[in-house]
């Protein structure tokens, strides 16, 4: 009796698991005006839920996302802005 | 790197996982395994990056990934490389061990040490976020002069964990590894430059990360990168690189005061009332911008 | 090939024909020549593997689940407080299915510290899932070897194996032995193909956090293997029984039990000495029996009720001690027989501790002894003045 299913994991197989619902105060709002594509948002994005495909088109994936801002720190242009978890975007 | 398709599929932990908002290991974590490639086995000790990555039945992991126990992440990895080196794939496949700072500058000191020895292809990364995080910031090794932690309470009798950090990278050094460097989550181009430069090398190599815990070092969540680069620009953490014994590389800094660091994080604002353990604590900046010839003034 | 050999060469020269890839271990007085014939062997190029000389037995415990978990064939060896240190490794090693052969030359434990033999040691892991088999003679830890890789790695068990060899008394022994030829070895042991190991082609991670919700199926699935691998034990003995031609015990072996009113059961070594009492005893009309289990873990339970269900006297002979309870292989007898109905008078006796030797005539006085139903259990051979000292 060798229950696979619970002694292995399959990769990345987290991703059923939606962070996005730890966020209660701030999320990350990408204002899509000054980027330049420089990536680093992708790279420091704790979550890794971050993605984009030249200037102007990088964006947080919401259900992992868990509000913490560093994004919004590293941005070189500050085109990545915190705002209300209520803000509609 | 703009211009290049930036999509979570390709990261080598995925999203999903349970560490804190903000988490510094969580990023340099992604950073290190990102750098090895798909062709990666990792051997992790136990410790916040384990425990929020693997909660059965899943994992984050897109590469191959064991947990090896608290002491041995090093021991495992040894094994690792040697069923790889009997099956004649270790010019193929990266090994890396990684713990925290107590999984390895207290609790696995020995495993290393003997790994380092013996002279495996594998390369140690140390995540550093300076005491025991997963149980509840517990004093290590690596916890800083005058850290404030549950097992080097601030109080009447004491302003925090007396006695600085042990010199893990010196350590590393003193094995005669090819390559043994210190970095920061502020800096993440340079752990990637760092591990793939690392992974060029043969024999065993050690990387350690100096990685902030919001929750730990009570700061906010936002604060990750800042208070990561004020410990590398005050001088207490200093980023250096050695290449078979030689130093061959720091980054030079233009040294901030300690307050600046210290202020951020509530493990140190008792020191903001205490002048002579602030002078201490500046001493240990001091020391170590000496030792490394840190300050481009 | 028929061979007068030192137990611990025999058992570096079987482990060799049975190819592990990766050996590590760590140097500790009973095992030590078995590590060092494995060496040489290396270094000599007749068998090819990786030999990691480690830090600690932690380690050489944490080596062997690394290279198991990579999809190699493995082996360790150590005793004592080497095996204590490595203890929890061993919880890790069972509890990831990683089918690890490990030969514990069995010595007593600190304090007082004690090279010589008893099972304190290998007893001390028996709750740990890995399947325990205890050898009687030199012949039997050859044999033991190749059918723990055999079980191990059989797909329905992906179980580890400790081969149990008491210290000093077989690996320092000589004895004339059957040594079988490599081809036979390769015969019997096809090469191992495990059910999961770490593999960038397939890249799962091993090892997980289990959480209270699904921990408990985990250890269930062992205990189920566990009794599966009383059947593996047994077809492959009887496998290898005829590959080499001669009787090989499998689960017990009952010697002259059949009409016997006093058995007396034990572990290894000691059997041995108690055969030759029984003999003796036989001459002279008693009807007495020995019942050696070999496979400890799993316990044989069916096998031994069986075994012992007629005789009015059972006499547990044990080289180990549940300091504060009853002796651990008293208890699982005596709950055996309890468990199906059988009465016997059940009597629990403590022998050779820290080496001391165990002679005809300790053993005579047990076959006494049993007779007369004791609650605790009786230490035979004790110096009681030492105890004034």
């Amino acid at each position: 009796m060798y229950p696979i299913g619970i002694l292995v994991g399959k990769p990345g197989s987290t991703v059923d698991n939606k962070t996005g619902s730890w966020r209660s105060d701030k999320k990350p709002k990408f204002l899509h005006k000054e980027c330049i594509a420089c990536n680093m948002c992708f790279v420091i994005c704790p979550e890794g839920c971050i993605s984009g495909n030249g200037p102007n088109t990088y964006t947080v994936d919401y259900d992992y996302c868990k509000g913490c801002g560093l994004c919004a720190y590293v941005c070189p242009k500050k085109d990545i802005v915190m705002v209300d978890e209520e803000e509609e975007l | 790197m703009a211009g290049v398709v930036a999509d979570p599929k390709n990261h080598l932990m995925a999203s999903g996982h349970t560490a804190c908002a903000g988490c510094g290991q969580a990023i340099a974590a992604r950073i290190v395994v990102n750098a090895a490639g798909k062709n990666t086995i990792i051997s992790n000790a136990t410790g916040c990056l384990e425990v929020f990555t693997t909660k059965a039945p899943q994992t984050a992991w897109r590469v191959a990934w064991i947990h090896s126990l608290f002491e041995n992440a090093a021991a495992v990895a040894s094994g690792i490389e040697a069923a790889l080196r009997y099956l004649g794939k270790l010019d193929e496949v990266h090994v890396i061990a990684q713990g925290g700072d107590g999984g390895t500058a207290d609790i696995g000191m020995g495993s290393l040490s003997g790994m380092l020895e013996r002279g495996h292809n594998i390369l140690y990364v140390c995540y550093d976020n300076e005491a025991y995080m997963n149980t509840g910031v517990q004093r290590s090794g690596l916890t800083p002069l005058d850290s404030n932690t549950t097992t080097s309470p601030v109080g009447k009798k004491s302003c925090g964990n007396p006695r600085p950090k042990k010199p893990l990278l010196e350590i590393a050094v003193a094995h005669n590894v090819s390559y043994a460097a210190t970095a920061s989550v502020a800096w993440p181009a340079d752990i990637e430059r760092k591990v793939k430069k690392a992974l060029s090398h043969k024999g065993p190599k050690f990387i350690q990360i100096h990685v902030p815990c919001p929750l730990g070092w009570r700061f906010d969540s936002s604060l990750t990168l800042e208070v990561a680069k004020l410990a590398v620009e005050t001088g207490l953490y200093p980023l250096v690189e050695y290449e078979n014994g030689a130093l061959i590389g720091v980054r030079k800094i233009k040294p901030k005061p300690v307050e600046e660091y210290l202020k951020l994080q509530g493990r140190y604002r008792h020191l903001l009332k205490l002048p002579e353990a602030l002078e201490e604590v500046r001493k240990v900046a001091q020391a170590n911008i000496e030792k490394y010839n840190l300050s481009v003034n | 090939m028929k061979k007068f050999v030192e137990g611990s060469h025999a058992i570096a020269e079987i482990v060799s024909k049975c190819r592990p890839c990766v050996i590590s271990a760590y140097p500790i007085t009973p095992q030590t020549h078995i590590v060092e014939g494995l060496a040489k062997l290396i270094a000599d190029g007749e068998l090819e593997a990786e030999f990691i000389n480690v830090e600690s037995e932690h380690s050489a415990a944490s080596v062997v689940l690394g290279a198991s978990a990579t999809g190699v064939r493995t082996y360790t060896a150590t005793s004592s407080q080497g095996l204590l240190l490595m203890a929890e490794v061993l919880f890790n090693i069972a509890g990831m299915r990683l089918p690890v052969v490990l030969t514990c030359a069995n010595r007593a434990v600190s304090a007082p510290i004690n090279i010589w033999n008893d099972h304190q040691d290998s007893m001390t892991v028996r709750d740990s899932g890995w399947i325990q088999l205890y050898a009687e003679n030199i012949q039997e830890a050859i044999d033991l070897h190749v059918i723990a890789y055999r079980v191990a790695e059989d797909k329905r068990i992906s179980l580890p194996v400790l081969v149990a060899i008491d210290g000093y008394v077989l690996t320092h022994a000589f004895e004339v032995v059957d040594m079988p030829e490599q081809e036979l070895v390769n015969q019997f042991l096809p090469e191992f193909d495990p059910i999961v190991k770490l593999d960038p082609e397939n890249p799962v991670s091993m090892g997980l956090l289990g959480t209270p919700d699904l921990y408990m199926e985990t250890r269930y699935a062992i205990a189920k293997t566990m009794e599966t691998a009383l059947t593996v034990i047994q077809e492959a003995t009887e496998s290898y029984s005829k590959l080499v031609g001669r009787p090989v015990s499998g689960l017990v072996e009952a010697y002259r039990i059949d009409d016997a009113e006093k058995i007396l059961v034990g572990l290894g070594s000691v059997v041995g000495s108690i055969k030759d009492v029984v003999d003796e005893l036989r001459e002279k009309g008693e009807k007495v029996g020995a019942l050696k289990i070999v496979s400890y873990r799993p316990f044989p339970k069916e096998v031994i009720f069986e075994a012992l269900k007629n005789a009015k006297y059972i006499g547990v002979v044990e080289k180990a001690v549940s300091l504060g309870a009853d002796s651990p292989l008293f208890t699982e007898i005596a709950a055996t027989l309890y468990k199906r109905g059988a009465k016997p008078v059940i009597n629990s006796f403590t022998v050779g501790l820290g080496g001391r030797d165990i002679s005809p005539a300790q053993i005579r006085q047990i076959f006494e002894e049993m007779e007369k139903d004791e609650a605790e259990t009786r230490f035979i051979g004790l110096n009681t003045e030492l105890l004034e000292a």
